[in-house]
């Protein structure tokens, strides 16, 4: 008897995994997929792509579609997991058939993914911000958003300006804090910069004062940076004013550029200074500004749809979508190999994110021009003017 | 004892009939990936099912060695040149070596005690693999060489399905046995009753550790076996939300029952892909399933449905 049920159980549990639904293929249409972290610790990055993506499909849709086809977008919530990210990686090449693919949220699940779509050849443009998703280049892999070396090189540019080359550095240890702050140590030589002392914390600490009086105690520290995202760098922040180190410049990363960031950190934010891209401060860009039109634009459509302020990580997925697009309608056709040789030889592309020109060597087509310096002042950002 | 062991070879049986008959219903390789991770996820449950279901103690920290099993074959080839296939066995050495180490003093601690020393362990872990970037790729991961055996490369859904569904296979056969030796007896007796196991001469603490060692090694070879599935690894997976994952697998497939280990892997792996039809509702719909079948199945769904059947059989 009893072995006659494990039978059936087994049997059950093996038909489960057909459970999935079959989507029906309509000729019409172009398939493009998407696996974002909707949810999970880095639902902060993912929920404005997913947001975007959704948006701008259907005004495209609207619009006529790509050469007279409507695009059919499907998303999947990785949840922050690399190894699922993966397996909705394969669904989307062998069970839906996409013939392009914008996501990836963090760097961890693009990473994950990048082999499934180099064996597939499907093109994949990916949301993450570490420079190893483009650092050596693969064939198939492009990606939007600033690399975490080019902020630092910003902000190594804007030190030696203002004349300091002895800086503190505070990191996190999540993957957006550890892989900017050993690419800060590795180009912080070609300006100049000594970085004498280096201190870390971990992504869920609440409180930073050691690591900070630390730095306070270094003799001839003339400036404080902090790369980190999430909450860490807004407690950084707190906790620098707290111990009256504000005579200090400290400059945060693109990481902490949303709204959220200057509500967390309150008054301390004062005089902070960061990279980040020209969408943060669109109304205050000169007339002139090649991406004024882009970015207001995009910022109008996302908040009008979705009645939460814009911020940079939405943005990166309206650059990938509309490279993409773009990239369809030079190659006029839906193969994916041709779709990845019209995205390689993007030029002059004004995104949120900056003015893209890509080549064989660069899948990113970004240069420091991408990054604005900005200043919080009175709870705002504010334009750093160059030379100041 | 002739019931007992035709009841072992048929659940063998129906489980490589179920591992070679499934090809053939598959439409696309993506189906082989999951179900690849259905039988990866049920050799790491199997394990930790003879410490947790036989042995009768709790283990929250048991991803740990199932990223021991996958970091040994990413760092192994990477930084020291050691072929795969070594770098696979010294993963579960090292897991086994670990666990007895360290399952010494923490295994005398009872209840609350000890889940929360495992709980230490595997954050232990996670925090070593997330901070010791050089050697690790921190917490981005990083890339594991194919495993290659005689000159040829396993690689691809389809190849990985056979592998570790053989894999599967042979875990469940050792579990099985071993539930029928004296070992696998002084398991049962300690779950039932430490004190009157203690009191006919078990072993107590000895028998604990080799439990959690045994388990340790399952979940290094699962580590491994997805490592190179996958080509690359990050520390989610020795991370403590995968521990909950294996424990939720143990106890929702079933304490004790090896078939229910296999099920609640499948259950719990399957499940997410089917319910992304439903995108927002996805995970209120997981928690709700889980909830429910705990609530009507309390020992789990395997040992549940089982009894439930077998009454129905006597009435």
């Amino acid at each position: 008897m009893k072995s006659k049920v494990n039978l059936k159980v087994l049997m059950a549990a093996g038909v489960m995994g057909l459970g999935a639904s079959h989507g029906a293929l309509a000729q019409d249409t172009i398939k493009i997929g998407s696996v974002l972290s909707v949810t999970g610790p880095s639902s902060f990055l993912g929920e404005p792509e997913d947001k975007t993506l959704r948006i701008y499909v259907d005004k495209i849709n609207a619009a006529g579609g790509v050469g007279g086809k409507k695009i059919e977008l499907v998303i999947y919530d990785d949840g922050g997991d690399a190894n699922k990210a993966r397996t909705f990686a394969t669904r989307l090449i062998e069970d839906d058939e996409v013939i392009a693919m914008v996501g990836g949220t963090t760097t961890g699940s693009t990473m994950a993914m990048i082999p499934v779509f180099e064996d597939a050849k499907i093109p994949f443009i990916s949301l993450a911000g570490a420079i190893e998703v483009i650092d050596p280049v693969r064939k198939f892999v492009f990606k939007t958003p600033h690399t975490d070396k080019m902020a630092c090189e910003k902000i190594f540019e804007d030190l030696k300006k203002r004349n300091l080359t002895k800086i503190g550095m505070i990191s996190g240890t999540d993957g957006f804090g550890a892989s900017m702050r050993a690419q800060c140590v590795k180009v912080a030589p070609n300006y100049g910069m000594q970085i004498l002392i280096d201190e870390s914390y971990g992504p869920r600490d609440s409180d930073m004062t050691a690591q900070l009086t630390k730095i306070k105690n270094t003799a001839g520290v003339q400036a404080v940076v902090n790369p980190g995202f999430g909450q860490g760098p807004a407690i950084v922040t707190r906790n620098y004013a707290q111990l009256g180190m504000t005579n200090i410049p400290f400059y945060q990363s693109h990481g902490v550029a949303s709204k959220s960031f200057i509500d967390l950190a309150g008054a301390a934010a004062e005089g902070v200074r960061l990279p980040a891209a020209a969408l943060l401060v669109g109304d205050k860009l000169p007339e002139n500004d090649p991406q004024k039109k882009v970015v207001t634009d995009y910022k109008q459509a996302y908040e009008s749809a979705t009645k939460q302020p814009v911020s940079t990580f939405g943005g990166h997925a309206y650059d990938g979508l509309f490279l993409l697009v773009e990239a369809m309608k030079r190659a006029n056709s839906t193969d994916p190999q041709k779709i990845r040789d019209e995205i390689e030889k993007t030029k002059g592309f004004v995104g949120t994110g900056g003015i893209v020109n890509m080549s064989a060597t660069d899948h990113l087509g970004l240069d420091l021009s991408a990054f604005r310096m900005l200043e919080i002042k009175g709870g705002d950002w504010n334009l750093v003017a160059s030379g100041s | 004892m002739r019931a007992l062991i035709s009841q072992r070879l048929i659940i063998l049986a129906v489980l490589a009939l179920v591992i070679a008959v499934l090809p053939f219903v598959f439409p696309s390789s993506y189906y082989f990936r999951v179900a690849s991770l259905v039988w990866v996820s049920a050799l790491a449950a199997i394990g930790l099912n003879i410490l947790m279901g036989q042995a009768g103690q709790v283990s929250l920290g048991h991803a740990a060695f199932f990223g021991i099993g996958a970091y040994a074959v990413a760092i192994g080839p990477a930084h020291f040149g050691i072929p795969s296939w070594a770098a696979l066995l010294l993963g579960a050495v090292l897991s086994a070596v670990l666990a007895y180490l360290v399952g010494r003093p923490i295994l005398r601690l009872k209840g609350h005690y000890l889940a929360i020393a495992t709980l230490g362990l595997g954050v232990l872990m996670a925090l070593v693999i997330t901070t010791e970037s050089g050697w690790t790729g921190g917490p981005d991961g990083m890339p594991v060489e194919r495993l290659s055996l005689f000159g040829w490369r396993v690689s691809g859904s389809y190849t990985w399905y056979w592998v570790t569904g053989g894999l599967l296979l042979l875990g469940t056969w050792i579990a099985l046995n071993l539930d029928d030796t004296p070992t696998g007896r002084a398991f049962r007796a300690l779950h039932d009753s430490e004190v009157a196991a203690q009191v006919v001469g078990v072993d107590v603490a000895r028998f604990k550790l080799q439990a959690f060692v045994i388990a340790a090694v399952y979940a290094s070879f699962a580590g491994s076996a997805l490592a190179f599935m996958n080509g690359f690894i990050n520390p989610d997976q020795a991370g403590f939300i995968h521990s909950v994952e294996l424990v939720t697998i143990v106890v929702l497939g079933g304490l004790g029952s090896v078939v229910g280990s296999i099920v609640g892997a499948a259950v719990l792996v399957t499940l997410p892909q089917a319910l992304t039809v439903f995108h927002e509702y996805e995970h209120l719909l997981l928690g709700l399933i889980i909830i429910v079948s705990m609530i009507f199945m309390r020992n789990g769904i395997v040992p549940s449905l089982s009894a439930l059947l077998s009454q129905r059989g006597r009435s």
